[in-house]
């Protein structure tokens, strides 16, 4: 809670000025690849300061300094009939690239980025900001590694919906990036206002004997032809009417004299290694001469407004749902206890449910967070404890203190407990910290009023069941709705529908929705205004589905996406299935309610590793969606399993299709009713060899069909990893194994 | 308006007669608007010969830039006994630098030069951007610099 204070607060308070400092930070981050792409860079070794000096004197006879930038841009500074003028200069040939100028607009951005136009009091704010970034950056490092579920989870896919997982990924990419630029920026400007001390060179002092003789030629200077130009940092020339005068020299090793008539290097002083640290930190803060990390750095920088406002959401989200209405008994007076462990604060809302329908029979119910854990509840006679589970398996914000202060509490009378955890069956730990408080508080001598209930997904239906289970065990009727998130639903009209299987009893038909009313309207592509839109899909997310007359949606994955302008499902009708018999009694035209709910755990990896694709029956679905978007030409593979090649070969032209444009790179069916008789695991055994050998080279399993088609597919798959010492929990634990079942 | 009084180690150790009179004198340096940052500055005194006999003002506070000073730091060896007392902020783009100092009367029509070294960060140094002989007739006449200063003057 603490750490998610410290990175939340000051995260929302440095937003504006954040975003600022980003912004600008990420324009200047170009400066080093422009200059770079500006600079002619000869090889090293082929161009020496002499031979540069006397081209460029050649040109421009009143030469007073040439300088060579980190990004290999050389200047010139020379005077002219009494005129000032600065030149870029190839050199290797001493030709004028053009005036020097350096260009306004940096410039103007540049002060805007440290010290956003106010001088002092602006370098004091940008630091202050550098350092905010710097708690916001190493807590939200924290908070992430927490979320994956240890550092070493931390590259692997990401489970989670919406802006916190948004938020998640951004953060993910951008991190190390704006660690570095928050850690280079603090340290600058603490150095500038004196809280650190600050390295430089004051380089050596002029020397006591110049020979004062006769000057050679620029080009004829033994120090001079000794230093490759790419080591040069800036020769000031000598003032020319002070025959005691000298070139001062200043390289990438440090910086001494040269004598004009004798070529001698004279009170050379090697740079200190504090001022080679110093200017590290300066040039790994701008990306000087280090073109791709300017741009790195940039990149990164952008990331922060997206950060920012994600980051806002998220914290409104967690405000608005942890915010308290249900009158709370006091803890010394209630008869029954309801602790709640909630990360997001979803699990607030079925707290609230419970409290709500406690209190409506008569209990006095004190309701808090696990955290507020009392050492004793002198008058209670049951304990509630409603819990997430935070990443993998860890205690989430609001109970992340119950564990230690449990052991300082006494159980009065004969309190009784049941637990009820809430989670995600995709993540691989479900709902362990649940289960660990219920043993902690067995462990605690209490007694268990019903067993530990775990939720999927927020089920609204078995949130109901437990409540009616725990009410009969109080003697007490208890109803318990609550539904975390209404779906706003929209109209879908059935576009068309394309009928297999009814030769062999699997009547499985491919659905194609569209919103009701669209279509005719060209507006409605453009200004998806008033109630019937719907927000974006991709394949393999779900559609919700309410048939009439019933409260509970029915989930379908989607074959399609937003893209696709249509909404297409793959649905085998079930024996008495209400929602599968609805849908096969459509006709063309008629209209259905539905909602979408994201599923972005399931997706197929993107990159050169192969993906393995396994499905039976109309779970075909969202892989033939991914197969469709997958313009890139990724190695894909599909296992599929039917009935008849006659009846129920879902998609079977258009995977042919896949085929030939190389969408899909390789097909292997099973038909149980044809003459092979075969399964898809049957498949997957004949081709192990193949299939180890991919899934050594790192590829992903996606799976998605019934329940027992899916353990199946799993028991023949540990068979097949096991000569590479890998189980299927392995892979899943790296986001390599993926299922969509139902 | 910054007022300081001068001590000239050097030049009063050597030139100082027995009653010496001081003078009021007010240096304005105004720059150019030439949209970097502050500049560097420093304000001193040569012979005819052009070597170095003591600072008037340094205008900048890190030491660490006063080499890009090149003819002031050559001269004065960067030692800060030289400059103790004798600095300020540096001038901003387009602004006026005003300071007003007691100079020896003996050091007016007698060869000494003023000069002003500038330097601004990322933009050219400028030795003697200005090199003005210190003359009693010099006074109240402007010139202008070679490299940022768009006008200097004395006055007494």
């Amino acid at each position: 809670m603490m750490l998610r204070k410290w990175h939340g607060l000051p995260g929302l308070i440095a937003a504006l000025v954040l975003v600022t400092l980003a912004v600008t930070g990420a324009i200047l981050g170009l400066a080093p690849a422009l200059d770079r792409a500006g600079a002619v860079v000869p090889p090293a070794g082929e161009v020496s300061v002499a031979e540069l000096a006397g081209r460029v004197v050649a040109n421009y006879p009143g030469t007073e300094q040439i300088v060579r930038e980190l990004s290999g841009q050389v200047i010139v500074y020379y005077s002219q009939n009494g005129q000032a003028g600065a030149d870029l200069i190839n050199p290797v040939t001493g030709d004028s690239l053009g005036a020097y100028q350096p260009s306004a607009f940096f410039v103007w951005i540049k002060n805007l980025h440290r010290s956003f136009l106010l001088d002092t009091p602006g370098r004091m704010m940008a630091g202050i900001s550098a350092a905010l970034m710097l708690v916001v950056c190493l807590s939200g490092l924290v908070l992430l590694a927490r979320r994956c579920g240890g550092w070493r989870a931390l590259m692997r896919p990401m489970a989670g919906t919406g802006s916190k997982r948004l938020h998640a990924e951004i953060a993910r990419l951008a991190v190390l990036g704006l660690l570095l630029s928050a850690l280079t920026g603090s340290f600058l400007s603490a150095q500038r206002f004196g809280l650190l001390p600050e390295v430089s060179d004051l380089g050596p002092g002029f020397p006591a004997e110049v020979s004062g003789g006769q000057p050679r030629p620029v080009d004829r200077l033994q120090a001079l032809s000794e230093v490759d130009l790419n080591d040069l940092r800036e020769l000031v020339f000598p003032y020319p009417d002070d025959p005691q005068d000298v070139y001062s020299l200043t390289t990438s090793g440090g910086s001494g004299f040269v004598d004009p008539a004798t070529g001698e290097l004279l009170q050379f002083q090697p740079r200190s290694n504090g001022s080679v640290v110093q200017q590290w930190i300066m040039r790994l803060h701008t990306g000087e001469g280090l073109w791709w990390l300017g741009l790195i750095l940039g990149v990164a920088a952008l990331a922060v407004p997206a950060l920012s406002v994600t980051g806002a959401i998220v914290w409104w989200q967690r405000r608005r749902s942890s915010s308290q209405a249900v009158k709370n008994a006091p803890a010394a007076e209630a008869d029954v206890i309801v602790l709640v462990g909630s990360e997001g604060g979803s699990t607030w809302g079925f707290a609230r449910a419970l409290e709500q329908g406690l209190t409506s029979v008569g209990f006095q119910v004190h309701c808090a967070e696990m955290n507020a854990l009392e050492t004793t509840y002198p008058e209670a006679s049951l304990l509630l404890v409603l819990t997430s589970t935070y990443g993998d398996g860890d205690a989430p914000a609001s109970a992340r203190r119950f564990m230690v202060r449990l052991r300082d509490f006494r159980a009065c009378n004969a309190l009784k407990y049941a637990v009820l955890g809430f989670g995600d069956r995709q993540f691989a730990h479900f709902c362990r910290f649940a289960l660990e408080v219920d043993a902690a508080l067995a462990g605690k001598g209490l007694s268990r009023i019903q067993p530990v209930e775990l939720i999927d997904r927020c089920s609204a239906e078995r949130f109901s069941d437990w409540g009616e289970g725990l009410g009969t065990a109080l003697g007490a009727p208890l109803s318990l709705s609550h539904d975390p998130m209404p779906p706003r639903t929209s109209r879908l009209e059935l576009a068309g529908r394309v009928d297999y299987g009814l030769a062999v009893q699997a009547p499985t038909s491919i659905l194609r929705f569209r919103l009701a009313g669209e279509g005719q309207r060209w507006q409605s592509r453009f200004f998806r205004s008033g109630s019937n839109s719907l927000p974006t899909f991709e394949a393999g997310d779900l559609l919700g589905i309410l048939p009439p007359g019933s409260e509970e949606a029915r989930f379908y994955s989607l074959a399609s996406s937003s893209s696709d302008g249509v909404l297409e499902i793959c649905v085998r009708k079930q024996p008495g299935g209400l929602c599968s018999g609805y849908l096969h009694g459509l006709q063309p035209g008629e209209c259905i309610d539905a909602f979408i709910r994201h599923n972005p755990e399931f997706r197929p990896a993107t990159g050169p590793v192969p993906v393995i694709m396994i499905g039976a029956g109309a779970g075909i679905g969202p892989l033939i969606g991914f197969i469709r978007k997958n313009t890139a030409r990724n190695p894909m593979y599909l296992y599929w399993g039917g009935r008849s090649p006659n009846s129920d070969f879902l998609y079977q032209p258009e995977l042919g299709h896949y085929l030939e444009d190389q969408r899909l790179t390789g097909l292997s069916t099973a038909f149980s009713r044809s003459e092979e008789k075969a399964y898809v695991q049957d498949r997957l055994l004949q081709d192990q060899t193949a299939l180890r050998q991919m899934v050594d080279t790192g590829a992903q399993i996606l799976v998605c069909g019934g329940r027992d088609m899916a353990a199946g597919v799993k028991q023949v798959l540990e068979e097949i990893l096991r000569p590479l010492r890998l189980e299927v929990d392995d892979l899943r634990a790296q986001g390599r194994y993926l299922e969509d079942v139902y | 308006m910054k007022k300081i009084l001068l001590v000239l180690g050097l030049v009063v150790s050597v030139t100082l007669p027995a009653f010496a009179q001081a003078r009021e004198v007010t240096f304005t340096t105004e720059l150019y608007d030439y949209g970097g940052d502050g500049a560097y500055m420093a304000l001193y005194l040569t012979d005819e010969a052009g070597a170095y006999q003591g600072t008037l003002w340094v205008a900048g506070k890190k030491s660490k830039y006063y080499k890009h000073l090149s003819g002031w730091a050559r001269g004065s060896r960067l030692d800060p006994a030289e400059y103790d007392g004798l600095t300020g902020a540096s001038i901003t783009s387009g602004r006026t630098l005003k300071i007003t100092l007691d100079l020896d009367d003996t050091l007016f029509d007698s060869g000494y030069e003023v000069r002003v070294d500038t330097a601004v960060e990322d933009m050219r140094d400028n030795r003697a951007d200005i090199a003005l002989p210190l003359t009693t007739d010099g006074a109240g006449t402007a010139v202008s610099g070679h490299g940022y200063v768009r006008s200097f003057r004395y006055d007494f």
